[in-house]
């Protein structure tokens, strides 16, 4: 982001406090807001106003790439020493189903896990930004990003909810 | 700090339906991750043990490869016996730990929360279990990849026609779908597993490394939540098809005994019966050596159980049916492949099977026993033995009595078999005990979310709804 931008952390003990900053912040006109919580968590995804997910559209090209793979490998392997067994024509199209199926999920899979660690931001190993390690067990949390002069509303906003920890990271870096 | 008050009645009783003694989000973290630390004397014997129990496996079949496959009791006409029979229960293991991850988080069923994540680590490592005995029964194992399609200087190609093809491409892609599906649920929670770790040790490291860098941000949720529904989507017919397609290995053959359209649904059946047994086996004593009884209630046995008992009814169903479509196709082969099952060289196999599968189950009716953590054990336990047994009846006794008299024979596993069969379990357990010492075997974040949200105000917000 821009210079002189600044980032400030705060924890918090209780789902509404955290939720509640996050309209705020919104309504402030603050957007760059991250929220943390240790799991999956409605009420946040909702105050941060989010719609679908890209992730569906890796799992739709996967599954159809898998299908099609499916029936032009087993066609083509037959067709390239064309062998009758079991006095089955050389295409066996409902034998081949079977084959197309299995390969139409295991490609799906392998293309929502792609699809899903490359919207997920990770791996990112490195990622020193400021993060508490009680997000993890019970507290939810709220980054927010602003410029030097606007982190003190950032700041009143969130203290006015009782944050349980407070941090400021000096360069406002992004989680992402 | 505001002083907490209490979380509304109605997000309590939410939570009070699955988990009622626990208090806090943070305690469910102190309760799971205390379980990944130093390992007990009991754990250390256990794995002792799987180690001796590995080691006969690999000595026998590493005796097998050297002697040739006639260490085994195979013979014309059982060509395939114990290895096959092994295989075929070790693939039904995995099935239930799919079931109870996927189609029952497409069920909304809440009590599955707790159990799944060991299920699911159950059914990696029964494929991976499962995934060694074709290797073992092909003899000449170092041309196992005859079996995967590869571009090669005689212009070959796998016959696709071939039932045993499906097969490689229904459990090699199983194998590939329910790990990735275990990892990928694995990840916040080896967050928070990183997150309680000392930074700087190798315990940190590890669970830094293993759990990606998650953060457990609103966009990191977002697309793992909606990648997780897709996952569940995919796995729940594939779990149908993978065991369908091991039943067409017997089905799609001529031989008495095993030529029936019941099949596939018979096997499915079958496979979520013995892994919801098995699924009990190992949290009853997980359950009592952890002390998890606030995360494991009688609710959640009572529950597997249930799923026991209907899926074991389907399966003694099945039995029936098969017994009356063999009376009734007329055809002479059929009818004495079955009459020689019940009262013939096998009599004790079937009757095992029969008892351990169709009658012992029949308790389950009874709400006492489904509440009794001790019987629940024991009739799991029951269930694991009938159907090894019903695997061995299908694979030995229909081909030891084909159609014609001259060519009847009968088969004894032989001693290498055996080790073999019994190497299996301890690979399966070693497996196992490393994860629940490495891993969280019950799902941290997954809990939480059937728990109350702490909240500071009495009741919710209309607009943070």
């Amino acid at each position: 982001m821009s210079e002189g931008r600044k980032g400030i952390l705060a924890s918090f003990d209780y789902l509404d406090s955290a939720v509640e900053s996050i309209e705020k912040l919104r309504a402030e006109g603050f957007d760059e807001i991250t929220a943390f919580a240790p799991f999956p968590e409605h009420h946040i995804e909702h105050a941060l106003g989010y719609r679908t997910s890209p992730v569906r559209l890796f799992t739709l090209v996967g599954g159809l790439t898998g299908a099609a793979t499916g029936f032009a490998f087993t066609t083509f392997t037959s067709m390239d020493w064309p062998l009758v067994t079991g006095g089955k024509p050389i295409v066996s199209i409902p034998a081949y189903t079977v084959i197309a199926f299995e390969l139409t999920i295991l490609f799906g899979v392998l293309a929502t896990v792609i699809g899903v660690f490359w919207n997920m931001r990770v791996p990112d190993l490195k990622s020193n930004v400021i993060y508490d390690p009680q997000l993890s067990a019970g507290r939810f949390g709220v980054y927010v990003t602003a410029s030097a002069g606007r982190l003190g509303a950032a700041r009143d906003i969130l203290e006015a909810n009782d944050p349980a920890l407070v941090e400021e990271d000096a360069e406002g870096r992004s989680h992402g | 700090m505001a002083t907490a008050t209490k979380p509304d009645e109605k997000a309590r009783e939410r939570g009070a339906l699955t988990h009622p003694d626990v208090e806090s989000m943070g305690e469910v973290n102190v309760d799971i991750l205390r379980m990944l630390s130093r390992p007990g004397k009991g754990w250390w014997i256990l794995f002792g043990m799987s180690v001796a129990g590995i080691g006969l496996l690999f000595f026998a079949w590493g005796n097998q490869l050297v002697n040739g496959i006639g260490l085994t009791g195979l013979n014309t006409p059982v060509g395939w016996g114990v290895y096959i029979a092994t295989f075929v229960f070790w693939v039904g293991i995995a099935h239930s730990g799919t079931l109870i991850s996927a189609v029952l988080f497409l069920f909304r069923a809440r009590w599955r929360q707790s159990i799944y994540r060991a299920a699911e680590a159950m059914t990696v490592f029964a494929v991976m279990t499962a995934g060694l005995f074709p290797l073992i029964h092909l003899g000449r194992a170092w041309h196992a990849y005859w079996l995967f399609p590869y571009p090669n200087e005689r212009l070959l190609w796998p016959n696709f026609r071939s039932p045993l093809v499906w097969d490689v491409f229904a459990v090699s892609t199983y194998f590939t779908v329910s790990s990735l599906f275990f990892l990928l649920g694995l990840v916040p929670d080896l967050a928070a597993a990183r997150d309680q770790a000392k930074p700087g040790t190798l315990r940190h490291k590890f669970y830094t490394l293993t759990s990606f860098g998650w953060r457990g941000t609103d966009r990191q949720w977002h697309h793992f939540g909606k990648a997780y529904l897709y996952l569940a989507a995919l796995a729940t017919p594939l779990v149908l098809s993978v065991h369908s397609v091991v039943s067409w290995d017997f089905a799609m053959s001529i031989v008495p005994g095993w030529h029936a359209t019941i099949f596939a649904p018979y096997f499915v059946a079958g496979a979520i019966f013995s892994g919801v047994a098995m699924v009990i086996t190992l949290m009853v004593p997980i359950r009592k050596i952890f002390g998890l009884e606030k995360y494991l209630t009688t609710k959640h046995f009572d529950a597997l159980a249930k799923l026991c008992l209907v899926t074991g009814l389907v399966v003694f169903y099945a039995y029936l049916v098969e017994f009356f479509m063999a009376w009734y196709s007329g055809e002479d082969p059929e009818r004495r492949v079955f009459w020689n099952r019940v009262f013939g060289h096998y009599w004790w196999a079937t009757w095992i099977m029969l008892i351990c599968n169709g009658m012992i189950p029949m308790l389950l009716w009874l709400k006492r026993v489904r509440y009794s953590i001790a019987a629940l054990f024991v009739i799991s336990i029951f269930i694991n033995i009938g159907m090894w047994f019903e695997r061995f009846v299908i694979v030995v006794t229909s081909l030891s009595h084909e159609f014609i008299p001259f060519a009847w024979n009968t088969y004894r596993p032989s001693l290498t078999e055996m080790s073999i069969v019994i190497g299996s379990f301890a690979w399966f357990s070693f497996w196992f005990l490393l994860f629940i010492r490495l891993m969280p075997p019950v799902a941290i974040a997954e809990i939480k979310e059937v728990l109350p949200p702490p909240m500071r105000r009495k009741t919710e917000k209309e607009g943070a709804r």
